[in-house]
């Protein structure tokens, strides 16, 4: 069974096409990062398997589920997450409140108006235990707008992370970001368990072939080369794109 | 220490027929108060949803209108009473459907035309509403056989009012619904995410507050004995909105700030200075200009902006972290 | 059977003076992306300044022109001195317009008084015109001949010249304008004086028929932004047809349907808001 599979998908804006025939499929546990110059596809890719965006064509499965015509809202309750390339937190809140409302929105906790949030211990204690896997447990406390943005990139992860997902989608997770905070990243990104399928796209190529086994390249909406990381470094194509543009 | 303040101001706020000074302040008193209660309920919408209505009169209205029309038809006050929240509901269903088809600023103008149709209705529909001669009635209630007639009577009553409106914002807005609202506010596109229902959350908040601001309709209702067009006017609703954003969005002592700063401009300056409506557009517009937190917050704000420039020694402290940025998001 | 084509006479020459209002309000929408909310106040600010003209002595015509040019200097003032504070925030910038409304609602109430104020029909338009045997008065005519004429300049204007290049451009991708070199934010200024003048104009023109009252900001902005959201902002036709549209639709609606003349009015508005959400206000998806 594959952790998420993407069949034909198409999609354009006017004339543009912007995702074309796109088939790939990630087995669980993989480690998948997909690559491609500026414009190829990458986030449309995303948006289209979060559901924000409809396909014209093509299905998208989540453990051979058919999640094509599922709401996007619904699909974070099957156990798909995502992080964003600009980061899209809530600034008015505590860092501890971020990862909160992330446990909340699967929890029909949600819809009671007459509860104090801030007693749900259950809640509280799951975004603390989130927060400290990306080590900010020290700054639960602290509001967003007092945060540096590497912090803030890692709560983008831990609000991912805090939904328990099946599959995890990272958008550039390390766009911005210092070597150190790179190296802070890395090692969080690795200490993910099996359990939990990664699908990353990244611009950063180093950090980025550390991290993965297959690799899947976008051009103009289009898979052109997918393999495993040796294979995919190797292929003329990958040269062809990012070298001789 | 918040528990003996928030005391004190239950005893301040219990006694002030006594220390006010006569009958028309107590009148002012009630009317600040149900509009406290009215601006309360658009913050529902303005602050904890991020979304601007500007035809909350027009629910404010139908719920006076219900009401007048009910008791002029021979039903009695808790029936009415009950009646106009009913419809005021079902109004603010239609209003939330229909408005929540557009986001920003398309979420304004539908919200204006629907006003302006409710005002049509009201003005036009002479049958029905009488039209601009507008309708009277003849008693107020008399819960528990008390008296509302006299201005202190019917300022306890409102007090009652205001503070059950209090104590449900509260409660909401510290509950996880009131988090999952405000998350809509600040990032839409990320609750969808979530896995939250964005669309229903904010249906569900529209109606929340249109109940209160059809409460508060007929609080006015009761306080007028009479309801008319302009109640519903577009006017009205930049008038509440005033209240909403002068004071302070997203709080709830900002409302009530902005509700007492409005009445008492209305009432008491309008007896010094003669065209109200020019100096509420005036501060309308300075507020949007240069406060769009609101008053409250501002006020902080220049506090501290006046007091750092007294203290000129002081060494600077660490420079604030830039903010998060926000792209502009729309769902 | 007289009586409807007296009321379609009636419709077509206030479908001109609602042209000539929203033509303005129209443009502005369609660059600005903001409904100004001042325009109804405008509209009627430029007819107490007829009024005033017309007092100390100048003939109507003249007085119209001057009372244009005097609202069009103050569109200018309020676009440069608070619209411009608030670049992008389209939200904010309606609550200005908002305000400001009230604000010259009261002056005018102030220095005019709270009486209605007509303006006498000019001399030369007096009268009936006799037309396939019936007679419409004279001066309705005049409105639709000015009407047609201001339309035709208009989409001159955008259409022949540099200035209406640049205000097209400015409409369709405000961005792409501004990479281009297009300095949108003096077109701003400019839409709004022309947008402002134009009202103001239409308030000295419509007074022969709708007189100057306190009020008449209120009447008159809700007809123009029917019009736009019927017509499509920014769009010269659309404002064109969809004036005469709502002439019809008010003057037929008062005359038939009196106690829901405004439903009538509003209720096409509501429906093309919702079934068209995001076309008029919101920008084009990236």
């Amino acid at each position: 069974m594959t952790a998420l599979e993407v069949q034909g998908l198409d999609k354009s804006f006017g004339g543009l096409r912007v995702t074309s025939r796109v088939n790939f499929s990630v087995e669980p546990g993989e480690r998948r990062l997909i690559i491609g110059p500026n414009g190829a596809g990458k986030t449309t890719l995303f948006n289209l398997i979060t559901g924000e965006l409809r396909p014209d064509r093509g299905a998208i499965r989540l453990f051979e589920r058919d999640i094509t015509r599922i709401a996007s809202r619904r699909r974070a309750h099957l156990g798909l997450a995502r992080t964003y390339q600009i980061i899209t937190l809530f600034p008015r809140e505590t860092l501890l409140r971020n990862v909160v409302l992330s446990l909340l929105g699967l929890s029909q906790l949600r819809w009671n108006p007459l509860r104090r949030l801030d007693r749900q211990t259950v809640l509280i204690d799951g975004a603390r235990a989130a927060l400290d896997r990306v080590g900010l447990g020290h700054l639960a406390d602290r509001p967003l707008a007092q945060t540096a943005y590497g912090e803030r990139r890692r709560v983008e992860i831990a609000m991912a992370l805090a939904q328990n997902p099946k599959v995890l989608l990272l958008d550039e997770p390390f766009a911005g970001l210092s070597i150190d905070e790179r190296r802070d990243v890395q090692e969080l990104l690795a200490a993910i368990p099996r359990e939990v399928t990664i699908v990353m796209i990244e611009h950063d190529m180093d950090v980025a072939l550390d991290f993965a086994e297959r690799i899947t390249v976008l051009h103009f909406g289009e898979v052109v080369v997918e393999g495993t990381r040796a294979e995919v470094v190797a292929h003329p194509r990958t040269r062809e794109i990012y070298l001789g543009e | 220490m918040k528990r003996l303040a928030l005391l004190l101001g239950l005893v301040i706020l219990a006694t002030v027929p006594f220390w006010i000074g006569n009958s028309y302040y107590t009148n002012i008193a009630a009317q600040i108060l149900l509009y406290a209660t009215f601006a309360l309920g658009l913050n529902v919408l303005v602050g904890y949803a991020g979304l601007v209505s500007l035809g909350h009169a027009g629910l404010f209205g139908i719920a006076a209108y219900a009401g007048a029309l009910l008791i002029n038809a021979g039903a009695g006050h808790f029936i009415a009473i009950l009646g106009a929240l009913g419809v005021t509901l079902v109004a603010a269903a239609a209003f939330a459907v229909l408005s929540l088809r557009g986001t920003g600023l398309g979420f304004v103008m539908i919200t204006v035309a629907l006003g302006q149709i409710v005002w049509g209705v009201a003005y036009r529909w002479i049958s029905i509403t009488n039209g601009d001669n507008g309708l009277s009635i003849a008693t107020r209630p008399a819960p528990f056989g008390l008296s509302l007639n006299l201005a202190p009577g019917f300022y306890w009553a409102s007090l009652v009012v205001f503070l059950v409106t209090l104590g449900a914002m509260a409660v909401f807005a510290a509950s996880p619904f009131g988090a999952s609202l405000r998350g809509t506010r600040d990032q839409p596109r990320r609750m969808n995410a979530l896995g939250y229902n964005v669309w229903l959350i904010r249906f569900l908040a529209f109606l929340f507050s249109g109940l209160w601001s059809g409460v508060a309709g007929m609080l006015f209702l009761y306080y007028n004995q009479f309801v008319s067009p302009q109640v519903v006017a577009l006017t009205s609703s930049a008038e509440v909105l005033l209240m909403v954003i002068s004071g302070g969005t997203g709080t709830l002592l900002g409302p009530i700030a902005g509700a007492a700063l409005v009445v008492i401009m209305k009432n008491v300056a309008s007896a010094y200075i003669e065209r109200w409506n020019f100096v509420l557009g005036a501060i309308f517009v300075a507020i949007v200009i240069f406060m769009p937190e609101g008053l409250v917050p501002g006020s902080v704000r220049f506090w501290r902006w006046a007091s750092g420039k007294l203290r000129r020694r002081e060494p600077r402290a660490a420079a604030a972290i830039p903010p998060v940025s926000q792209p502009k998001e729309r769902v | 059977m007289n009586i409807s084509l007296l009321l379609a006479g009636n419709s077509i020459a206030f479908g001109g003076l609602l042209f000539l209002l929203s033509a303005g309000f129209s443009l502005i929408f369609g660059l600005m992306r903001i409904p100004n909310l001042t325009h109804g106040s405008l509209f009627m600010l430029g007819a107490y300044f007829g009024v005033s003209l017309i007092g100390l002595g100048l003939s109507f015509w003249p007085a119209a022109i001057l009372a244009a040019l005097g609202v069009a200097v103050f569109g200018g003032l309020v676009e440069r001195l608070l619209l411009r504070r608030l670049p992008g925030n389209e939200l904010a910038q309606v609550l200005v317009t908002l305000g400001l409304s009230f604000m010259i609602a009261d002056a005018a109430l102030m220095w005019w008084g709270g009486d209605p104020i007509s303006i006498e029909t000019p001399p030369a338009l007096r009268g009936a015109t006799f037309v396939a045997g019936l007679g419409f008065p004279t001066y309705r005519i005049a409105i639709i001949v000015v009407a047609v004429v201001i339309a035709a300049a208009l989409w001159a204007l955008l259409d022949r010249t540099r200035l209406g290049a640049m205000i097209r451009a400015g409409v369709d991708d405000p961005e792409m304008a501004r990479i281009v070199g297009i300095r949108v934010s003096r077109l701003f200024t400019i839409v709004f004086c022309l947008g402002a003048g134009l009202a103001g104009f239409a308030g000295v023109i419509g007074g022969p028929i709708l007189s100057v009252y306190p009020g008449l900001d209120q009447d008159m902005l809700p007809l123009a932004l029917v019009v736009v959201i019927l017509g499509g902002s920014g769009s010269l036709i659309g404002s064109f047809v969809g004036s005469f549209v709502v002439g019809f639709l008010y003057n037929f609606g008062q005359a038939m349907l009196p106690e829901l003349a405004y439903v009538v009015l509003f209720l096409p508005m509501l429906v093309v808001l919702v079934v068209r959400p995001e076309g008029l206000f919101g920008r084009a998806a990236p």
